[in-house]
């Protein structure tokens, strides 16, 4: 009896731990939470509402990130005025970290910090780089896993003059 | 019950709870800097892997088995 209760109790408590450490990742369909409400550092676009809207995490440790600006780059300067907006969320735990990275690697688009990192555990995202492609009403629509290169921007591209038509 | 098995009891699992609670953590995706460091790489040292795998495969009449999970950047 005395195990049983034991075994009991063991299962209780790594329940108790799965539950308090899992965090809940963002799906296909939800609503992806208010950038304003994360003390971001940098300044956000003014308005997000009724546009598409590419959140991207990235760092500056992190290969397929550096490969992907380029190609955010090119995304910004084909549909920014067809309304799409590119918030990159750096997740660099040092400042100077993500500066010096975009000495090298100049980004047309919003570079913001997330210096408590808690946007990106809200997010819960899998690998660096992720992103989020929002239609204009702030829904995820969209999940990317990593960068693939010419793969992954002919999907953002095809991503989002899906979600721009409507 | 006897007084000293609920004490026992009690003990274990607060002994559990400590080490799920505290003791291990998971490195997040966004966490990798460190790991993601040209060091950390097994691989970084062809000439040095191959020496200690002669000398392993010599001894044991036996090779592989060295890969570790957990290392490098995790990207994509």
């Amino acid at each position: 009896m005395n195990t049983s209760l034991l075994k009991k109790l063991t299962s209780a408590a790594l329940l108790a731990g799965t539950i308090l450490t899992a965090q809940a990742a963002l799906k296909v369909g939800d609503d992806f939470p208010d950038l304003a409400g994360f003390k971001l550092d940098g300044k956000l676009p003014d308005a997000l509402k009724g546009k598409v809207v590419i959140v991207d995490f990235w760092a500056s440790w992190c290969g397929p990130c550096k490969e992907s600006f380029p190609a955010m780059n090119d995304l910004q300067k084909t549909y920014a005025d067809k309304g799409l907006v590119i918030v990159a969320v750096n997740e660099d735990e040092e400042k100077s970290d993500m500066q010096d990275f975009l000495k090298d690697n100049a980004a047309t688009f919003t570079v913001v910090r997330d210096a408590e990192q808690k946007l990106v555990g809200v997010a819960g995202i899998q690998t660096m780089p992720s992103s989020f492609v929002l239609d204009d009403t702030g829904k995820v629509r969209f999940i990317h896993s990593g960068f693939h290169g010419a793969e992954t921007r002919k999907e953002y591209g095809q991503q989002i003059e899906s979600l721009l038509k409507k | 019950m006897h007084p000293f098995q609920r004490k026992l009891i009690l003990l274990a699992a607060l002994a559990v709870i400590i080490g799920t609670q505290t003791g291990c953590d998971t490195v997040k995706p966004w966490q990798r800097k460190t790991l993601a460091d040209y060091t950390m790489r097994g691989d970084r040292d062809p000439l040095g892997d191959g020496i200690t795998d002669h000398i392993f495969f010599s001894r044991e009449m036996a090779s592989g088995g060295k890969g570790v999970g957990g290392g490098g950047c995790g990207c994509n």
